[in-house]
């Protein structure tokens, strides 16, 4: 009985010499790649809203309108989820990926109809991050406020 | 010049996120609001202006972006109209990509269909 123990911890270090090695480096290689591209295709329209005489502040309004309309789009016609099989978090993060998140599941629960399917799938994860972020962002307000 | 600066502060504000969910329990989900909530924090301290400054759109479009623009948004508002400014600030800055996101949202998830899973 020992002597199996001490054969499969054995077994296991062999075992474990080839695995393949972790995927991280190419994981994130893939992520640093597309997220920047996604991030340059924002830069396009933020230089071209700039030059037409927007502040850059102003501009950024309509640079995360297009970049949502975007990344929605490209969910919907199924683009996006084959660019995030390899892209990861590369495709997550940028704001495209908040659009991607709640156009995914809200076509996939269409069948549940277009109240309790659409409409309320469409915030599993948008609706986590509003919560938290204007959440936030109220107590930076308050504490702005009474620090001031 | 400038695209090469947002492409390499995106990519990497992506790398920290995809090495948070190759080594960390933390989902993409989570992620994601981590993010915004980190955005928002770094926004009221006017940390991440500095990082929009250099990076553009390399800065603003990762959903960190969203968070700060929320934080400066309350901060501008309380500015303007005192205490009810942190109520209304955050989402008055962010309205256009809240409603685009809700609108296009709905817009596509009605139009299209998933793919049939091969």
């Amino acid at each position: 009985m020992e002597k199996d123990v001490k054969k499969q911890q054995e077994y296991k270090d062999i075992a474990q010499k080839y695995e393949p090695k972790p995927t991280l480096i190419k994981n994130i290689i893939w992520a640093f790649v597309v997220g920047g591209l996604i991030c340059d295709i924002g830069q396009f329209f933020l230089n071209l809203f700039v030059s037409r005489g927007m502040s850059l502040e102003q501009a950024s309004t309509p640079v995360a309108i297009i970049m949502v309309f975007l990344g929605s789009f490209l969910t919907g016609i199924g683009i996006y989820d084959d660019i995030g099989r390899f892209a990861g978090a590369g495709s997550v993060v940028p704001i495209t990926g908040f659009a991607n998140s709640i156009v995914a599941p809200a076509m996939e629960f269409k069948r549940e109809g277009f109240v309790f399917g659409v409409a309320s799938r469409m915030f599993n994860i948008a609706g986590p991050v509003i919560v938290y972020g204007v959440g936030t962002s109220i107590i930076v307000g308050l504490v702005y406020y009474f620090l001031k | 010049m400038d695209y090469i600066r947002a492409f390499v502060v995106g990519g990497l504000i992506c790398v920290i996120a995809q090495i948070l969910i190759d080594k960390t329990k933390l989902t993409p989900a989570r992620i994601l609001v981590l993010y915004v909530t980190l955005g928002a924090i770094l926004g009221g301290f006017g940390i991440y202006k500095k990082l929009i400054d250099f990076g553009g759109a390399g800065a603003t479009v990762p959903l960190l972006g969203f968070g700060n623009s929320l934080a400066q948004g309350a901060i501008k508002a309380v500015k303007k109209d005192g205490i009810i400014g942190a109520f209304t600030g955050g989402l008055t800055a962010t309205a256009g990509g809240i409603s685009a996101a809700v609108f296009f949202g709905y817009l596509f998830s009605i139009i299209f269909n998933p793919k049939t899973k091969k």
